[in-house]
Formats: structure tokens, C-alpha cells, sequence
């Protein structure tokens, strides 16, 4: 120790403590900043994640709501049976238009008789005031009862996208006035039939089970089939993803040698987990489809290129769980005469099972949200009958939710921005059912060491 | 006690009281970790405090320049006074506290940064330096003081946490040093240190009190023997002795502390 | 028979197996199971696993070989019909193996142990079918078009009649671009939240921060690409870019940045929040034992200490805004053009590869195969940025470990 310094700094002149010099102040004034752009960082992220939420469930919720009007319909035999001899064969042969006739009709008569004043009411604002929907409907009842034919129904009747609009608040009587579908007047009167009463809105069931339907009846498009192709993905990735990564993490984490193989998987892992989505898709549509001759829009090749996309996202949850079974455990099962296998099966894998479980719905959550891959394999396709049960509906076409709502955004009619943001809430509300259940499991099995 | 090799020199008769403490009582959460402490701590002293594991000594110690500020669940009651201001008032912003009251650690914890810039840390957040030149003294000074500076001065540009156990920890003293506190914290200074390593830290204390009062908490007698001239025995969370180091060792007064000197408890 | 049926035939003989391989070790045994080497169970198990796995597997290969065999329909039904007869097969020699002396346990978990590092290879796979399907491809593309004119080429106008100009420039520019406008967001907003969360909050604060932050990671990317095309591309437009002559697009760089850095906030916060947890707390006394204030603290010692690990972080975060699709697709435009106006519709390498390939395409015309030039590009950027960040985060976790 011989640099010892002769002389060390001398303390400064004691100053009091309870004074508050200026350079302190300076000091803390800098850290209540520091503090500030913190809380202002969680505002921001919080903010946006409450206004996206708010904008998806403005927009989308009146998608679970469809406007009926209900007013007698005649179903007159000179349009339905010409021939007057109710075959049912004849009557086959009358088209979707003439029913639009006798919805016009009744409409009509409807405002002739309760003597509604309606300036500048034409034609078209009366055959474009109904679904197109609701004239396939009507025929359908009456190919179904023909005996209806010569009377009076009271059914309520789907209205046009822009008349339910109309009731939701969404096409005001300025934007009805510039839009080439709909008028002023047809406004007024859809107004007036509401003052009168004539007016239902009830639950949209068609949304959610219907299918897709053409351009120009948006308000009948529903996500039948799309729940149908996704429910179905989800089915293959369950039964092919959960069984290979469980396996995989055994392997790699209770048996596999330390070598350059091992060393192999584990960056491939990591590596796919970081891999952009779409190139999945790239990989899905030229092995799976151009090579392998797989179908185009079926859940079956979806349901592989998720199972591929979650693997790694499962392999590395079911690493963390079997990882926190602690070692103890191991040693008392070999202790007793048990090999590696039994130990793993019978003790570590079931003390293991909740996080795997866990990480498996956050899995399953994640491949339900992937639009990009799936678009690249057809699943953007306009599809209107629904898949048939599986195996063999794994590969008919069908539709995926996320999908589905990029197929609505890309319609030129707006109305279909109501439905893609109700699409949205249903996806939500899968999702959130899922991590719910994981919370819940997580809750339920957390053991601590 | 015939192994123990006091401190070669005694209390100064002057030294001034530095810390006034009454009634210090410290609970975490629920639990109470010290009862009721009144003790003085004197200026120009080595004061150690001694106990086995638990007692409450550096729970203690880190009362004295607010470091339990920093555990949500730590409650501080009765006076501290640091030359008679109480340093848990209101108005006593801890940062201005801990520029006066330095504090080194169990492990040796230098910032990843170069050596010079971990001895300029407290200097630079403290504005003691005008300019470069001014800052290069502070810090050859403290290195100096520090009994490092032959050691580093060739290097001082590399990281710090290259440097060997007992040169990161007289690193440690050095950047204590450096922002010219009055009293200066010791935590197990030596309990991560091999006995080399040891002996330096130690010989380095036994000069620091010629500037500083220095407080350190250790878990071997030896040690305090060897470095202090006042001692404090806890136990349990109670301050059962205090007096001269001497005193502690050839006299205790109390039978625990007795007991505990000669290894009964601990 | 249908492959369906197929499987489930041979699932049905597995099951016969285990009853029939059980049953004979137990009589031969004379129903005293210690007389068997391993428990009577495995002898089923052996006999299950014989009949069911190697007919699997044929059917597997022969699945994947498919496409390279003449005659498919014919040869599926030969497929079928062989992979009975080796789980026949199968069964029978297994079961003709099954004595008291046989090692079945032994035998049964070599075969799992098998089957489990068939399964680790899927992982291997799929990545090697990933740089396949985009090689093959992109190598057939570059007969067709110059890479010179691809990887160097400003102009990006595909024409199905031919004539097209295919540069990957326009596209690489815009990409490049809403990406650095994403970070410019995620960055500063991920950091100093996950510094409050970890360095401020209360427990209490934090346990209802942190989930409502993650919830913005749980959001699929197409609801962020509906809020881009909706809410935020109209806003921008115009309350911004009319108002000050900068565009009429609610389709811009500026949309799609700014959704995707909404989007990359919870992925920089929560590996920002773990690296600077990892900080050890010793160094954060040290220098608050210094006097220095908590700010300055985390500025000065914290972060530079947690530095590499949050480099690695944003790198992360870069791969995922280069790759990510349906912001862009949706916000981003479909223009390909080289410009500084944030406010101008562009268009990203993601955007085109949708567009190429969705639809009705040619696999002979450079037009559709493009889209894999560009995927394997794509796939080149990010694994680049990803084994570079992966590589930056595990020095960093060594050091503290």
C-alpha cells in the first residue's frame, strides 16, 4: 500500500440538509420530467389501444342489428303461378325478380293506404328500399308452402344496407340526397314508416351464420363460413401442432444430447418464431398446393401452414413449463427405479400440463388472427356454400374470419365497413374467450416450488 | 479472546458526534427488523456494528443515508440527526443526504462503464468539477485515497468490471470517495474478498478515518477488532451493547454480547 | 378407401395390437406379470406401436412423394392397401417377438425416443422447405428477368402482357420507410414505458398497466390494418395532409407507420422490461448510495448497462415491422414510388408479394414469380436482423447470468 494519498479530499462545509440547494432542485425537476414521459409513454399506448377499440365498436356493433320492416305482403298469383295451377314445378321457374315486384307492390299499397305524403318518392326508391335478400327469401317460403300463394303474409321484410343504415344513423338525409343508391325521399319514408311503427330491428343471427353473399346486398353478408373455416384450422393445428411440439420439447429438453443437431433445432426454432407470416403463406402455396396438389381455400392447407406458424410459439411455452418442473422431482421419480421416460411421462409432463395448456390457447389465439399466409393459399375466394363436415370438408373451400373481413374492406359498397368491423368483435371475441380460458387455467393450476 | 488483534489506536478524546440517533425503529411490512435504537456515532471513528445474521445491523446502517427508501415496504421511525438536522424530515431530499453519507456494498457493484467514469459518476451528478482538468484530480484523488491508483492509472479507460474482486471493491470506496461525503458506509465490505484482497480493503479503512467517519457492518469479529474503535452488538433487532471496540472485546457487559464474542451464539 | 378411413383402419389394428400383445405376455407369463422383464402394459404398447408406426409412416412419405408419382388416383389406393399390410405385417411379427425375456419397455421407448426426434426434425423441415419453395422459385424467376434489373431497378411496373419493369427498389424504399416511422414511434413509447413500468410503478399499477399493454399484442394485425384503413387514414388526411398541401391519400407511409408502431409498442416494452430487469438492483444502489437522483440512475447506469439487450430488442422489433402485412396491405397503398412525402402513398416488398400471388396466377410469367424473389428477400432482411439480434441478446443474459 504504498500510494496511499497524503491527503484525501476533505469534506466539503457541512451544508444544511433541509434546505434545498439549486442544483438539487435542477436535479429534481429533470426527474419528475423523466417521470412524466414515462406516464405520457403508458398514456399513449393506452390511449391507442382505447381509441381503436372504441372506432372497431362504433363502427361494427350495429353490424349485430338488422332492420325490418313490416307490412303486409300479397302474394299475388298473377306473379308467382301464372298459370294458376299451383305445380310447384311451374312456379320453380318464376325468378327472384318477380318476388321483388310483390315486395314493391306491397310497399306501395302499404303507403297508398296510410296515406303517407312522400315529395319526390320514384320507383326505384321503392324496389331498392328492400334487401335484394328478401325477395330470395320470400320465394323460398313460398316454393316451400305453395298453398300461400292468393294470400296475405305479415312477414317482416329485410330492408336495403341503405335504409338500415338509415335506422342506425349511419346514412343521414344529406348523405342520402348525394348517394346514387338511395334518395332523400327514400329517406323520408323510411323515416315515416318508423314514426308510423312499422319498424323492427332485431338481432342479426344471419351475420353470424349466413354466408358471404355478392357486392350488391351487403346487408345479408354473414360469417357462417368463415366461423365454419376457421373452427376447422383450428381443429388440424390442435391435432397436428399440440402432439409435434409437446414432442419436440421433450426431446429437447429431457433427452436430446448436447451436439451440433440439438444446436441445429434450437436456433431453427427460434429463428421460424421470428419468421414474417407471409412467407408461411409462400411456403403453403408452393408446397402444399403447387407441389403436393392440395386445393386451393381449404381449411386443410390453412390448418397445416398455422400448424407450422405455431409450432414454434408452442414448442417454446412447453420448453418454459417442463423448465419450471423442478429438478427435485426428476430425481425423487429415478430414485425409485424409473427410466428417463417414465419420469417424463408419468411425473414431469402432468406437473407440466398447465403451462403447456396455456401456451397452447395463446398459440391456437395467435393462428386465429393470421390473415396474411392464408390470403397467399386462396382463402380470400368469394364462397358461398358452406364446407361439409369433416374429413372430407377440410377440403372444400371455406373462408377464415380474419380473412373475411379483409375480403369485406375490399368491396366497393362502404356498407360492408359495418360488417368487416363486426367481423372484428366476433374475432374479438374469440380471442378474448381464449385468453380467458388461459388466465383461468393459469390461475386454477399455478403451483409454486 | 487472545486471537483478536485490536485497533492499534484508541478513540480521539475530541472527535464530534456525526450521527444522533433516538429511537430508531425500522418495520418491513409487518415485520419489525429494529427496536428502539439510540446510539452515537462519532466523526473521525470506525464504528463497527457486529451481530449474527438478521439482527438488524445493516438494516441499521442503511437507515442512516435513506437506502430503505428504496424498499417499498420499509417503515422508518424515531430521529436520526446528521449533525443535528434530522435527516427523515420532510424536507430532506435523500438525494443531498447520500452526497454526504456514502455507501459501499457487500459485492463489489462498479457501473459497466471505463474506471475513470465510474470514480467521475458522483463528481459529474454533483457538479464538483469546473472542468476536465479539475475532474482528473477529484479522481486521481480518489483513486489515490483509494490506494488504486498505481494499480489502474495506465488503464484508466478499460471497464470496470475487468478489474480483480478487491480492485472492484476498492473501485467501489474510491467512487464513494469521490463526491467527498463525511461519512462513509461500509456493508460486508470484505465478505465477497479473499484474504489479500482483505487485508488491502482493510488497511484502507484504518486511513480513511482520518478524513471520514466511517460505519462498517461486518460478520466477523476479527475484522471489527482489527479495524474499529467503537463497536455495536446486535441482536435480534435490539442494539444490546455498544461501546469502545476494547471495551466490547476485553469487557462486554452484557451477557449476549458476551456470549456471541465467544462464539456461543451467531 | 379414402386415406381418412385408411388411418383410422390402422389405428383400429394398433388397438388389437395392444390387446393382443398384452394378452399373450400375460398367459405366457401364466398371469403372474413378475414373471415378465418389463410390465405387461409395454408388451402392448410394442406390438401397438409396431402395427401403427412404420404404416404411418409410408403413409406420410407417400403423401409427400405424391406429386412426383405418375397415375395418383391409382397409386393412393395402392398406398392404402400396402400400409394395412405392413400394419398387419407389423403386428404379427411383433407379436410373434412377445416372450417373458423380451425387453418391451426397452424396445417401446426406444421407439418413442424415435418418434419424439422425428418430431424435433419437423422444425428443421419446415425451414428447409421455406428456402426450397422461395430458391426454386426465385432461381426460375432470374431465367426470366435479370436480378441486375430486380435488385438495382427503380421502377416497379408489372404488365401481364409483358414489358413489365420489376425493381425491388420502390419497394425496399417504401418498407424501409413505414418501418423507421414504426420504430420512431415504438421506440421512445415501449422504452420509457417499460422504464416506468419496471423502475416506478407501484406492484398495484403495474399489475394493471402491463396487461392492458400486452392486450395491444394479443390484437391480430388485421384489426390494426382495418383501424389504418378506416380511423386513421382518413384522420390523417384530413386533418393533416390537405389542410397543410401535402396529399390527398388516407393510404401513406404516415398511416401505416404510425399503426404499426402502435402495433410494436407492447414488443419493445415487454423485451425492454425484461432486459432491464435483469439489470441486477446492486448497480442501482451503487448509485443511489452516490446520491444521484432515480433518473439519473436509469439514464446513466441502467440503460447503458441493459444497451445491448435493448439494441437487440428494436433489431426485433425492425424484423417484425419489415415483415408485417396487413398494416401495410391496408394502410400503406399500392403505389410504388420513391418519395420523402410521408404523407404519399407507397407501397412495401409485403404489399406486392399479396398482390403477385393472390388471385388467378400464371407460375410461368415473371409477374407471379416475382412475388418469391421478393419473399426471399424478405426472408434474407429479417433472418439477417433476427440472428443478429438473437445473437446481440444472449451475450447480454450471459453477462449477468
Amino acid at each position: 500500500m504504498s500510494d496511499v494519498a497524503p491527503t484525501p479530499s476533505r469534506p466539503t462545509p457541512a451544508r444544511s440538509l433541509l434546505v434545498e440547494d439549486a442544483r438539487t432542485r435542477r436535479r429534481n425537476a429533470a426527474e419528475r420530467r423523466f417521470r412524466a414521459y414515462g406516464v405520457i409513454a403508458i398514456a399513449i399506448a393506452v390511449a391507442g389501444l382505447a381509441f381503436l377499440l372504441f372506432t372497431i365498436f362504433r363502427d361494427g356493433s350495429s353490424a349485430f342489428v338488422q332492420t325490418y320492416v313490416k307490412i303486409p305482403v300479397a302474394i299475388e298469383a298473377s306473379v308467382v303461378d301464372p298459370e294458376g295451377n299451383g305445380d310447384p314445378a311451374e312456379m320453380q321457374k318464376i325468378l327472384t325478380m318477380s318476388y321483388g315486384r310483390l315486395l314493391e307492390n306491397a310497399l306501395a299499397r302499404h303507403i297508398a293506404r296510410n296515406d303517407i305524403q312522400i315529395e319526390g318518392l320514384e320507383d326505384a326508391d321503392l324496389s331498392t328500399f328492400f334487401s335484394s335478400q328478401a325477395r330470395a327469401d320470400l320465394r323460398r317460403a313460398v316454393l316451400a308452402d305453395p298453398s300461400l300463394v292468393g294470400t296475405v303474409v305479415e312477414h317482416p321484410v329485410m330492408t336495403s344496407s341503405r335504409v338500415d343504415g338509415m335506422f342506425k344513423g349511419r346514412v343521414s338525409r344529406a348523405s342520402a340526397a348525394i348517394d346514387a343508391k338511395t334518395s332523400a325521399a327514400q329517406y323520408d319514408l323510411a323515416m315515416a314508416l318508423g314514426a308510423r311503427d312499422d319498424v323492427r330491428t332485431t338481432f342479426n343471427w344471419n351475420f353470424i351464420i349466413s354466408t358471404d353473399s355478392s357486392d350488391n346486398r351487403p346487408e345479408a353478408a354473414g360469417l357462417g363460413v368463415a366461423i365454419i373455416g376457421s373452427f376447422y384450422m383450428m381443429l388440424i393445428v390442435l391435432v397436428l401442432a399440440v402432439p409435434i411440439g409437446v414432442a419436440t420439447s421433450i426431446y429437447l429438453e429431457e433427452f436430446a444430447p448436447q451436439n451440433r443437431l440439438t444446436d441445429v433445432i434450437e436456433v431453427n426454432i427460434s429463428n421460424l418464431a421470428a419468421v414474417p407470416s407471409i412467407v408461411f403463406g409462400i411456403l403453403g402455396l408452393a408446397a402444399f398446393i403447387n407441389f403436393m396438389g392440395l386445393p386451393r381455400s381449404a381449411p386443410i392447407v390453412g390448418g397445416l401452414v398455422l400448424t407450422l406458424m405455431t409450432l414454434p410459439t408452442i414448442i417454446i411455452s412447453t420448453r418454459a413449463a417442463l423448465k419450471a418442473v423442478p429438478p427435485s422431482i426428476r430425481e425423487a421419480a429415478l430414485g425409485v427405479g424409473a427410466s428417463r421416460m417414465q419420469m417424463v411421462f408419468h411425473h414431469v409432463l402432468p406437473l407440466a400440463m398447465p403451462g403447456i395448456l396455456t401456451g397452447t390457447i395463446l398459440g391456437l389465439a395467435q393462428a386465429l388472427g393470421e390473415t396474411a399466409p392464408l390470403m397467399l393459399i386462396g382463402m380470400v375466394a368469394f364462397v358461398t356454400t358452406y364446407p361439409a363436415a369433416p374429413p372430407e370438408g377440410f377440403f372444400d373451400p371455406a373462408s377464415a374470419l380474419p380473412v373475411q373481413v379483409f375480403n369485406w374492406t375490399q368491396r366497393a359498397d362502404p356498407a360492408f365497413f359495418e360488417r368487416a368491423s363486426g367481423a372484428i368483435i366476433v374475432l374479438l371475441a374469440f380471442l378474448l374467450a381464449m385468453n380467458l380460458l388461459a388466465i383461468y387455467l393459469r390461475r386454477k393450476f399455478e403451483r409454486r416450488w | 479472546m487472545d486471537d483478536v488483534r485490536l485497533a492499534e489506536r484508541g478513540v480521539d478524546a475530541d472527535a464530534k458526534v456525526k450521527f444522533e440517533c433516538r429511537g430508531v425503529q425500522v418495520h418491513y411490512g409487518e415485520k419489525q427488523a429494529l427496536k428502539d435504537v439510540d446510539a452515537d456515532i462519532l466523526d473521525r471513528t470506525v464504528t463497527a456494528f457486529i451481530g449474527p445474521s438478521g439482527c438488524g445491523k445493516s438494516t441499521f446502517l442503511r437507515c442512516l443515508n435513506r437506502m430503505n427508501d428504496t424498499v417499498a415496504s420499509a417503515r422508518v421511525d424515531g430521529r436520526i440527526l446528521l449533525e443535528g438536522e434530522d435527516i427523515y424530515d420532510a424536507r430532506v431530499d435523500p438525494v443531498q443526504l447520500r452526497a454526504r453519507v456514502g455507501m459501499v456494498f457487500q459485492k463489489p457493484n462498479p457501473f459497466p462503464k471505463s474506471i475513470y467514469d465510474n470514480v467521475a459518476y458522483g463528481p459529474k451528478i454533483h457538479g464538483m468539477a469546473r472542468n476536465k482538468a479539475e475532474l482528473d484530480e477529484i479522481v486521481e484523488r480518489a483513486l489515490r485515497g483509494a490506494a488504486l491508483w498505481n494499480e489502474v492509472k495506465d488503464r484508466l479507460g478499460e471497464t470496470g468490471t475487468g478489474l480483480s474482486g478487491g480492485q472492484q471493491q476498492r473501485l467501489c470506496i474510491a467512487r464513494a470517495v469521490a463526491t467527498a461525503p463525511e461519512v462513509l458506509l461500509m456493508d460486508e465490505p470484505c465478505s465477497a474478498l479473499d484474504p489479500i484482497a482483505t487485508a488491502q480493503v482493510e488497511e484502507l479503512i484504518d486511513d480513511l478515518r482520518e478524513s471520514y467517519s466511517v460505519v462498517i457492518v461486518t460478520h466477523s469479529m476479527q475484522q471489527a477488532a482489527r479495524v474499529s474503535q467503537r463497536t455495536a452488538f446486535f441482536h435480534l433487532g435490539n442494539l444490546v451493547e455498544y461501546g469502545d471496540t476494547e471495551q466490547i472485546f476485553t469487557n462486554p457487559q452484557d451477557p449476549r454480547t458476551e456470549s456471541y464474542i465467544s462464539g456461543k451464539i451467531g | 378407401m379414402s386415406p381418412f378411413w385408411t388411418i383410422v383402419a390402422i389405428l383400429a389394428l394398433a388397438a388389437l395390437g395392444y390387446g393382443l400383445g398384452r394378452r399373450r405376455a400375460m398367459s405366457l407369463a401364466q398371469g403372474n406379470p413378475r414373471r415378465l422383464h418389463s410390465r405387461p402394459n409395454y408388451y402392448g404398447w410394442n406390438v401397438a406401436l409396431f402395427a401403427a408406426v412404420p404404416a404411418l409412416l409410408l403413409l406420410v412419405l407417400w403423401a409427400l412423394a405424391l406429386p412426383l408419382l405418375p397415375h395418383g388416383a391409382a397409386s393412393s389406393r395402392a398406398a392404402g392397401i400396402l400400409a394395412i399390410i405392413i400394419a398387419v405385417a407389423g403386428l404379427a411379427v411383433a407379436v410373434r417377438r412377445t416372450t417373458p425375456e423380451f425387453r418391451a419397455r426397452n424396445a417401446v421407448e426406444q421407439m418413442i425416443r424415435g418418434l419424439l426426434i422425428l418430431c424435433s426434425l419437423i422444425a428443421i423441415a419446415t425451414t428447409v422447405g421455406i428456402v426450397l419453395s422461395l430458391v426454386f422459385e426465385s432461381l426460375h424467376f432470374f431465367r426470366l428477368y435479370p436480378w441486375q434489373d430486380f435488385f438495382f431497378g427503380t421502377e416497379w411496373t408489372p404488365r401481364f402482357g409483358g414489358g413489365s419493369r420489376l425493381g425491388i427498389l420502390p419497394l425496399l424504399w417504401g418498407t424501409l420507410y413505414i418501418s423507421f416511422i414504426a420504430l420512431l414511434v415504438a421506440v421512445p413509447v415501449g422504452l420509457y414505458a417499460a422504464i416506468y413500468m419496471s423502475e416506478y410503478a407501484t406492484p398495484r399499477v403495474r399489475s394493471l398497466v402491463k396487461p392492458a399493454i400486452e392486450v395491444l399484442a394479443g390484437i391480430p394485425t388485421i384489426v390494426y390494418g382495418l383501424f389504418a384503413l378506416v380511423t386513421v387514414g382518413p384522420l390523417l388526411r384530413d386533418w393533416i395532409a390537405q389542410p397543410l398541401g401535402l396529399g390527398n391519400s388516407g393510404s401513406s407511409v404516415m398511416t401505416a407507420g404510425l399503426v404499426m408502431g402502435m402495433m410494436l409498442i407492447p414488443f419493445v416494452s415487454s423485451l425492454s422490461d425484461d432486459i432491464i430487469n435483469a439489470v441486477p438492483q446492486t448497480m442501482r444502489d451503487g448509485s443511489l448510495a452516490l446520491g444521484s437522483t432515480h433518473s439519473e440512475t436509469i439514464r446513466q447506469v441502467v440503460i447503458p448497462a441493459a444497451l445491448p439487450g435493448i439494441v437487440g430488442a428494436i433489431l426485433l422489433a425492425a424484423s417484425r415491422a419489415i415483415g408485417e402485412t396487413m398494416i401495410v396491405v391496408m394502410g400503406a397503398g399500392a403505389m410504388a414510388t420513391i418519395s420523402g412525402n410521408p404523407f404519399e402513398a407507397m407501397t412495401t416488398i409485403t404489399v406486392k408479394i399479396v398482390s403477385q400471388l393472390t388471385g388467378d396466377n400464371d407460375f410461368s410469367s415473371p409477374e407471379t414469380l416475382v412475388a418469391f424473389a421478393l419473399g426471399l428477400t424478405l426472408f434474407v432482411i429479417t433472418l439477417g436482423l433476427n440472428i443478429f439480434a438473437l445473437y446481440i441478446v444472449r451475450k447480454y443474459r450471459e453477462q449477468y447470468e
